[in-house]
């Protein structure tokens, strides 16, 4: 058993049409799944939804045929699209890996991340340097499944290629699921044992 | 002299407003008891060198005086604003992160006061609590926390909706944790700059309900009771009395008023780089 989304609905309002629909997907441990879809077909939805963020209308998410814990550290993380936002711009960025637990110093290569950077505050650091924090920070919490939320979108190629090595290392490390949310096909090829498209 | 940018600019006239501000109070309570004794010789002085503000009906040195009256209200002023601050971030708080109906209730009762002239309200608290400096302390505490409440209310609602909060949840970190470390560091800014212009509203209350005699005792030296004795005295030419403490007065005000300013514009990063 692993990560599974069971016959959800979702949408933002009442008055508003369904964004997901009976949708069911499963993925098990040490899987790497993409889901692909044109924007507006409820992407991110789905990866808020897996990862608890939102809960859906009807069905459930189950993890290992258990509903996601509600409290303590969430075995499924998230990691978002704008790294900037989900950054507190107040704090150093030490604070910001120690807020998922002890900061391991000799783990921060295996990120791209340079000590230098721990001093440093947010808007000191480019979007791509700061992506590297949000998913040290996602796998330094032990999480058991990952969900990318286009994580890589506004980076550029070699910046990209950096971040899902580290990601891919470490999930293969640890055996974790991963969910690769993404709008572009050949990174989903690329990376994913699988692939879903929600537009189908 | 090599042109300041406007930042230090900002920077310097904030210590030297820090500096007068220090000195008015040190001055008034420096000052001893003897010099503003009453002495009938020098009664109804104009202002000249050796009486700069002038003497009133009963002889008493009105520069001293004033001082004096000055660092009672500030002291009265600085007091009262805190205290407003403080309810105010707790109110705020509780609102923004309490179930609706604390929210509602929140906001009932910030509409209630706001609703409630505030010169009314400071003068029945006052003259409840028996006046003097605890009533009216507690007068102006009461009435000054509403506006401020009301922007921290917004501004946690605002931070409560921010990614880094929800992904903070989602490691774990209990609701305290997260209003520790994550919402009073954004309001730390709030709260200053809120303060200090609370404190203008304040010090000007504190002056009006004196004078209208439901503050302090008439023989403690506040600017409210110096200019309410002056009023009787005002038709036989002695002008000095009323113009000059009221004068210290306004300017002490605008002095914190423009403080508060500066110190928005250094903290606030939006009116930073303007």
């Amino acid at each position: 058993m692993g990560l599974e989304a069971k016959n959800i609905y979702f949408r933002y309002d009442k008055r508003q049409p369904w964004i997901l629909q009976d949708r069911s997907l499963t993925v098990d441990k040490g899987e790497r799944l993409a889901i692909f879809a044109p924007s507006g077909y409820g992407k991110t939805t789905l990866a808020m939804l897996l990862s608890g963020y939102l809960k859906p209308d009807q069905g459930q998410i189950l993890l290992d045929g258990k509903p996601l814990p509600s409290k303590g550290i969430c075995p499924v993380q998230l990691i978002y699209q704008h790294p900037e936002k989900a950054i507190n711009p107040r704090w150093r960025l030490k604070s910001v890996l120690e807020e998922s637990g002890a900061l391991r110093r000799d783990m921060l290569g295996a990120f791209g991340i340079e000590p230098a950077w721990l001093d440093r505050f947010p808007r000191e650091l480019s979007g791509g340097e700061l992506q590297r924090f949000c998913v040290a920070r996602a796998l330094l919490s032990g999480a058991d499944f990952l969900i990318c939320d286009e994580i890589s979108t506004m980076l550029d190629v070699i910046t990209q290629a950096q971040i899902w090595n580290v990601v891919l290392q470490e999930a293969e490390k640890r055996n974790m699921g991963i969910i690769a949310v993404t709008h572009n096909k050949h990174l989903a090829q690329r990376i994913a044992t699988r692939t879903i498209d929600l537009s189908a | 002299m090599k042109r300041l940018n406007r930042y230090t600019k900002v920077i310097l006239l904030t210590v030297v407003m820090v500096i007068v501000w220090i000195a008015v109070y040190a001055c008034g309570v420096l000052i001893p008891d003897d010099a503003v004794a009453g002495n009938f010789l020098n009664a109804r002085q104009p202002p000249s060198w050796q009486y700069p503000f002038g003497t009133d009906a009963l002889g008493r040195n009105l520069l001293m005086r004033t001082l004096k009256g000055l660092s009672v209200s500030m002291t009265v002023g600085f007091a009262a604003s805190l205290i407003s601050a403080v309810v105010a971030v707790f109110v705020g708080i509780a609102a923004a992160t309490g179930s609706k109906r604390v929210d509602a209730c929140m906001n009932w009762l910030i509409d209630l006061v706001m609703g409630v002239p505030h010169t009314i309200l400071i003068i029945l608290i006052s003259f409840a609590l028996g006046r003097g400096l605890r009533g009216l302390l507690i007068g102006i505490a009461a009435t000054h926390w509403c506006s401020l409440a009301r922007l921290i209310r917004g501004e946690v609602l605002q931070l409560r909706s921010q990614q880094y909060v929800a992904v903070s949840r989602k490691l774990g970190k209990s609701s305290g944790w997260i209003l520790v470390n994550h919402l009073l560091p954004h309001l730390l800014p709030q709260f200053f700059v809120g303060l200090i212009l609370m404190f203008p509203h304040a010090i000007l209350h504190e002056a009006s309900v004196s004078f209208l005699g439901f503050g302090l005792p008439p023989e403690q030296p506040a600017i409210g009771i110096i200019l309410s004795e002056s009023m009787r005295y005002i038709s036989t030419g002695m002008w000095w009395s009323a113009v000059l403490p009221g004068l210290a007065l306004v300017l002490i005000v605008l002095l914190v008023d423009k403080l508060g300013d500066n110190l928005r514009m250094l903290l606030d990063p939006y009116s930073a780089q303007e």
